[in-house]
């Protein structure tokens, strides 16, 4: 067949699907439901022409035109549509926890990794106290000795609503980026993962350290332990995650690295989902909880050791029942 | 041919889809675009959230946040995978299966522009970009995702001459491109030039006039007969 006669034959095939194409790309929500059924059947005549017009050597220019609608058809067919909704609370009820189970052996690393340089920091501050300017320059150490001076913090004059919505903000922008950060790191084979939670429990323990030695332990204390269960296990998590990345780069198995590293990327970016939300919410408790002064410190040592066991029994129970899907 | 860079990727119905991987500049242009679109967001935001105190800056900190790292997820995934800056230059995000970018390889792209990002101003990105044949940037390559050109509308070029010529038929559609990218830049190539291209093709056309029967073969090309 000559390519005039081809085109004369099914041009208003294919200029009917670009309509359809133009529509969808525009309004991707509102398609009808005829055109639904006539696009698919559509499509696969667009995509024999395509393959008809390239075998026999018609003009480029129209295999070129033909291909742009086989590009975009697909584009549109393909389209995912997701019950964002329901995916996200079965996400957090059931899978969250799964997965972290399933990595555990990455969050263990990750915990002793984030621990162990807090606990010989903090006993080195402990022990040392000028050893603290070895990691914090002095003027931070001030500003932290100001921040849990139990003598600005008398007891009933919380910080004003307004500062706290700053704090707030400002929880979220900082400990979400260092959360990505120790995540995305972890891709240089492991290595900025491990510096990250290394440098986080080295900061993490000169600060408890110091807050011991100059007696600011119950401000210090009832502010982190808030919190703390939440952000502190999101950093570790976040840590494994990285971790598992690096690893798929350096024990690939019987894979290519690169076919390792998408697999495990698809499981650790699952990780990062729960990261973000623990981190939100981690937040939303230092803004409005940690900061406030109306309690007992009994009250909040009480509140916080709650939160921690909800962590771990959140981590270590949920999704057991009720299995994937 | 070695400069080639468009792949094909098989579909389940069997057809061949033609996608074309983006080069370096186009990216960096987009990436240049929604630079400026987040500066200027951000500006704006900071001005207007400024005078409400300390409330509208916590506010205005947590946009920042979303900006900075959702920025181009929310596009990517709900606007077709292009962010405005993409859109401009008609390239999109798409899986390797050339299926639409789904929100966890969007995401996980975006997380690793921190590695993309070393040891400064992309490096990393640039080199890795260079180094393999689809363009991928380290973030691209974990994530299984392409940055490709999308089909556009193409008008027919003005060429200067109205008759048509049919082409042999054994041209393949990769010569007919070939020739049509020939006729498409002749008015911005020399006289001289332009014989010497199309002389090369002499013993197929034969002698007379070869830039002239090139240039009606291509006008057949377009469909004038």
């Amino acid at each position: 067949m000559k390519q005039g006669q081809f085109e004369q034959l099914y041009a208003s095939a294919w200029q009917r699907f670009d309509q359809y194409l133009c529509d969808l790309e525009l309004a991707p929500r509102n398609a009808a439901d005829d055109v639904a059924e006539e696009f698919a059947s559509l499509y696969r005549r667009v995509c024999h022409f395509h393959a008809v017009a390239k075998e026999r050597n018609y003009s480029s220019y129209l295999v070129d035109q033909l291909s742009d609608l086989v590009i975009r058809g697909h584009r549109q067919l393909y389209r995912r549509r997701t019950a964002y909704v329901r995916e996200f609370l079965h996400f957090f009820v059931v899978e969250f926890p799964q997965v972290v189970r399933a990595e555990q052996k990455y969050l263990w690393w990750a915990s002793a990794v984030f621990c162990l340089p807090t606990l010989i920091m903090l006993l080195a501050v402990y022990l040392l106290p000028e050893l603290v300017y070895t990691i914090m320059g002095p003027e931070s150490v001030t500003n932290m000795e100001e921040m849990y001076n139990p003598e600005h913090r008398v007891i009933g004059s919380a910080r004003e609503a307004s500062t706290n919505w700053y704090m707030f903000g400002y929880y979220i922008n900082n400990n979400i980026s260092v959360a990505f950060r120790t995540f995305a790191s972890g891709l240089l084979w492991g290595l900025g993962s491990l510096f990250f939670l290394v440098y986080n429990g080295l900061l993490f323990g000169a600060v408890s350290g110091h807050m011991i030695n100059i007696a600011y332990v119950d401000t210090f204390f009832t502010f982190v332990v808030g919190h703390g269960s939440f952000e502190l296990t999101a950093i570790v998590i976040s840590g494994a995650a990285g971790l598992k990345l690096g690893m798929s780069l350096l024990l690939p198995g019987n894979l290519t690295r690169k076919a390792s590293l998408i697999a495990a990327a698809k499981v650790s970016i699952k990780l990062i989902y729960g990261v973000i939300m623990m981190l939100v919410v981690a937040a939303f408790i230092e803004a409005f909880w940690s900061s406030n002064n109306v309690f007992m410190h009994w009250q909040k040592y009480l509140v916080g050791a709650s939160l921690w066991v909800v962590v771990i029994a959140y981590l270590v129970f949920g999704g057991r029942r009720l299995g994937s899907r | 041919m070695i400069t080639e860079t468009r792949i094909t990727i098989e579909t389940p119905e069997g057809a061949e889809l033609p996608l074309t991987p983006v080069g370096v500049g186009a990216r960096i242009a987009a990436f240049a675009i929604d630079v400026l679109i987040r500066a200027g967001a951000n500006i704006a935001l900071s001005v207007v959230l400024g005078v409400t105190g300390h409330a509208g800056m916590g506010v205005s900190l947590i946009f920042f946040f979303l900006l900075e790292w959702f920025y181009p997820v929310v596009f990517e995934v709900w606007f077709n995978g292009q962010t405005p800056g993409k859109k401009q230059l008609d390239i999109a995000v798409v899986n390797d299966d050339g299926t639409p970018v789904s929100f966890a390889a969007s995401l996980l792209r975006n997380l690793l522009r921190v590695v993309d990002f070393l040891p400064m101003a992309y490096v990393t990105a640039l080199v890795c970009c260079m180094s393999n044949a689809h363009f991928k940037r380290v973030g691209d390559l974990a994530a299984g995702t392409l940055v490709v050109y999308l089909g556009r509308k193409r008008e027919a070029p003005a060429l200067p001459v109205d008759e048509a010529l049919p082409v042999p038929a054994d041209f393949s559609t990769q010569e007919q491109r070939a020739l049509l990218e020939f006729a498409e830049r002749c008015p911005q190539l020399s006289p001289e030039r332009q014989a010497e291209l199309a002389s090369i093709l002499r013993p197929i056309i034969g002698p007379q006039q070869p830039v002239h029967t090139l240039l009606k073969m291509a006008n057949s090309l377009l469909g004038a007969r």
